[in-house]
């Protein structure tokens, strides 16, 4: 224990009581203000759901059907409601069973606490019954991790793991807790954490790259920025429309940067990347300044990295020193949160417009409008597409809504056509392109932010990954909304089979079974709409109504989403058609 | 870019899992290691990995990034041979019939500066700290006599420069 000396607590306002280790862990919850857990019991975490039993009044537990389910309705939860998303599993293949969930909130940064049980210390490395090395499994995916043998561990324990789920870039802790450590009783005594010697979370602007980064901005005559997730996670929506504004730079988004700034802001020139806008992509290898804010520079966005943007001086506004640098070379980086830098650029620059370079991106998006979204929003042929789908949502909902989206061409196009007003609006699997987290990161989503509308697009593919979660829907009576973009197709890995691979659609058509029955088993009121004149109402109905409700929308089987940039491509090889 | 050898200097917590946190960052970029060793440092409760790679500099780079970004490594250096002190450490353990048959035994041992760590019936064990190049020439100039055991330690080095780690948990001390 001596290691956890460094680390740095406020002091303690309560004396100590003598508790059991599972006892201490839902108290440690609780003053970490999680009060809402999701999660799957078993034999080796019955002594914390023992106490979860007991506190069900304060801390209200989730029963999702499958493991991997809370790990993304823990990732909703916390991408809606800020908070660090809680999930709870036994041992063995309870704990393996969270991995997918886990390495998704670690390539998109989501805070997330995740406890194991695991078999009692004496039976540890015997291969006893459900055990399974989940610390050597989840390391590589986790931003920390911890293996509790003694229930006196638990406090310090579980406090670093909030402090650094939450702080800094967030991301996954898994903290897995032997049987024995949740029976042992203790002297119980929480103090939150506030530092750890060997972690700097929040790193201080640099002043001289502050005047080197000004220079820049005040130098550019094609300035462009990119923005990321940072900005969500940094809590800088209103800096960054501050600095967009008053520098009136155009600005395009990443997948899970959407959302930060409305989309409707006339600097907001769309998504960059595989299936971004024409015009932010190609003016990628226009522009002569990329401000690259709170964003990765992941190969999604970048396509081929010797083409990427060569003629422009790069910016990184960034938290995360190992990203600087990683796969871009920044000309200046600003290593700290996107919050205290913006900030700081916005008060030291001159109010300023860009007429001319603006008009570069009308008129590209002319050109992607006639070729690419006439024809996904207002198609000629019968077959209701996936463009209209998300443009008629839009209509009910305002822009108000969270959109979470699975995998695939229904995210693509969900992330393409849907509206936003507000951040933390759009909840999908960027880094990791995990079938199957839309149902239930809608779950999280919902109760992360009760008073939203919260609808789940997902395709037919990855819906059926984790259609089990239905099951938590209907028990939670969470009153999300399902939307099924059903083409009866892997339709991602379709489009490139026809594209890349002479179209052989190998294992990628599917025969799928009545989904509408499906959710009335679930008594989740459930609707299918396979014409166009029927859409309308049907998604009306659904929006209206204040419980969990189920559309399938029969889509045109065999369309593809463009725009599009060929893998390992460059930004400016984007296809039309 | 050229490859070059870089000695990566890692303190760090003496927490359980942290060996395999590194190593998994260089499992994750398909990367072998020359050599890896650890100890406490000079500051109480703090290790110090000494871990040596032949790569690019630009991956060097990030690979150090990387590690100094897990939350129990206080920091992380690479360095090239010419801003380091380093040396290794090699057994050798021979027959010790040998020492007495063989005079030329007795020179190469007293040639190579190496010392003679323990003499029994059966054998005796020759230690010889150096270069890679003086442990594996003395490794050559036995192995006729045949060698029962040998082994070589990692890399261990300190660097020309100040790393400067005492100031950095200092600097934590009066923030906090």
């Amino acid at each position: 224990m001596k290691n956890h000396k460094n680390q740095k607590n406020q002091k303690s306002p309560n004396d100590s009581i003598t508790i059991s280790g599972a006892e201490a862990v839902i108290r440690c919850l609780l003053a970490e203000d999680a009060n809402l857990v999701y999660g799957y019991p078993g034999g080796a975490i019955m002594p914390i759901y023992d106490e979860l039993y007991k506190y069900k009044d304060q801390l209200h537990h989730v029963l999702t059907r499958h493991e991997q389910g809370a790990t993304h309705a823990a990732q909703g939860f916390a991408r809606t409601s800020g908070k660090v998303g809680v999930a709870l599993a036994t041992s063995g293949p309870g704990a393996t069973n969270l991995v997918t969930g886990i390495a998704d909130a670690q390539i998109d940064s989501t805070p997330m606490v995740c406890i194991t049980g695991q078999v009692a210390s004496h039976l540890l490395g015997s291969d006893a019954f459900q055990e399974t090395d989940i610390i050597g499994i989840s390391t590589p995916v986790t931003k920390w991790n911890y293996q509790i043998t003694k229930a006196s561990e638990i406090p310090e324990i579980m406090a670093k793991a909030f402090y650094i789920a939450r702080s800094g870039r967030p991301g996954p802790v898994l903290i897995d807790i032997t049987k024995d450590a949740q029976f042992e009783m203790f002297d119980f005594n929480y103090v939150k954490c506030t530092g750890i010697r060997s972690y700097w979370p929040n790193p201080p602007l640099n002043s001289n790259h502050l005047e080197e980064a000004l220079q820049l901005i005040n130098e550019a005559k094609k300035p462009f920025i990119v923005w990321g997730q940072g900005v969500i996670l940094g809590q800088a929506e209103e800096e960054f429309k501050a600095f967009v504004e008053k520098s009136g730079i155009p600005a395009a988004w990443t997948i899970l940067g959407l959302s930060a700034l409305p989309t409707d802001h006339p600097l907001n020139r769309g998504m960059v990347g595989m299936h971004g806008n024409y015009a932010p992509n190609l003016l990628t290898n226009e522009c002569d300044l990329l401000i690259a804010i709170g964003m990765r520079f992941d190969d999604r966005v970048t396509g081929d990295l010797n083409t990427y943007a060569k003629q422009a001086k790069v910016l990184h506004l960034e938290l995360d020193p190992a990203e600087v640098n990683k796969n871009v070379k920044a000309d200046v980086a600003l290593i700290t949160n996107c919050k205290t830098s913006l900030n700081a650029l916005t008060k030291r620059i001159s109010k300023n417009t860009f007429t001319k370079w603006l008009k570069r991106f009308d008129a590209l998006d002319v050109i992607e409008n006639e070729k690419v979204i006439k024809g996904d929003l207002f198609p000629i042929k019968p077959g209701i597409t996936m463009g209209e789908s998300i443009a008629m949502i839009n209509k009910y909902t305002k822009g108000d809504a969270v959109i979470v989206t699975d995998v695939g061409q229904h995210q693509m196009v969900a992330c393409r056509y849907a509206k936003f007003n507000q951040s933390k609006s759009n909840v999908t699997s960027g880094g990791l392109g995990t079938m199957g987290f839309a149902l239930p990161a809608a779950i999280g989503a919902k109760m992360g932010a009760p008073i939203r509308e919260v609808v789940a697009v997902i395709g037919d593919g990855g819906y059926q990954m984790t259609i089990q979660e239905l099951g938590t829907i209907f028990q939670q009576q969470v009153a999300v909304k399902i939307v099924i973009l059903n083409n009866d197709f892997l339709g991602m890995v379709r489009q490139w089979q026809q594209l890349f691979f002479d179209k052989r659609y190998a294992s990628t058509e599917m025969t799928n079974p009545d989904f509408v029955t499906i959710a009335k088993g679930y008594h989740i009121e459930a609707e299918r709409v396979e014409k166009r004149e029927d859409l309308d109402q049907a998604v009306g109905r659904m929006i209206a109504s204040d419980k969990p409700f189920f559309l399938e929308i029969c889509v045109e089987k065999e369309n593809n989403v463009f725009p599009m940039i060929p893998t390992g491509a460059s930004v400016s090889d984007i296809r039309l058609e | 870019m050229e490859k070059k050898t870089y000695t990566i200097s890692v303190y760090s917590e003496n927490n359980i899992g942290l060996l395999n946190r590194i190593s998994a960052i260089f499992l994750k970029r398909h990367i072998n290691l020359e050599s890896f060793s650890t100890s406490e440092s000079e500051i109480p409760n703090v290790f110090r990995f000494v871990i040596v790679i032949n790569i690019t500099p630009d991956k060097v780079h990030k690979i150090v990034q990387q590690i100094e970004k897990q939350i129990d490594v206080i920091k992380a250096y690479y360095h090239t041979d010419e801003e380091t002190i380093f040396q290794e450490n090699a057994l050798y353990k021979v027959k010790s019939s040998f020492l007495f048959e063989e005079r030329q035994i007795q020179n190469i041992i007293k040639a190579s500066h190496a010392k003679i760590v323990t003499v029994s019936p059966e054998f005796f064990v020759i230690e010889k700290t150096g270069f890679r190049e003086e442990t594996e020439q003395l490794r050559k100039d036995l192995s006729p006599f045949g060698l029962l055991q040998f082994v070589r330690s990692g890399r261990i080095s300190v660097t020309k420069e100040k790393m400067g780690i005492s100031e950095i948990l200092n600097t934590f001390k009066n923030n906090n």
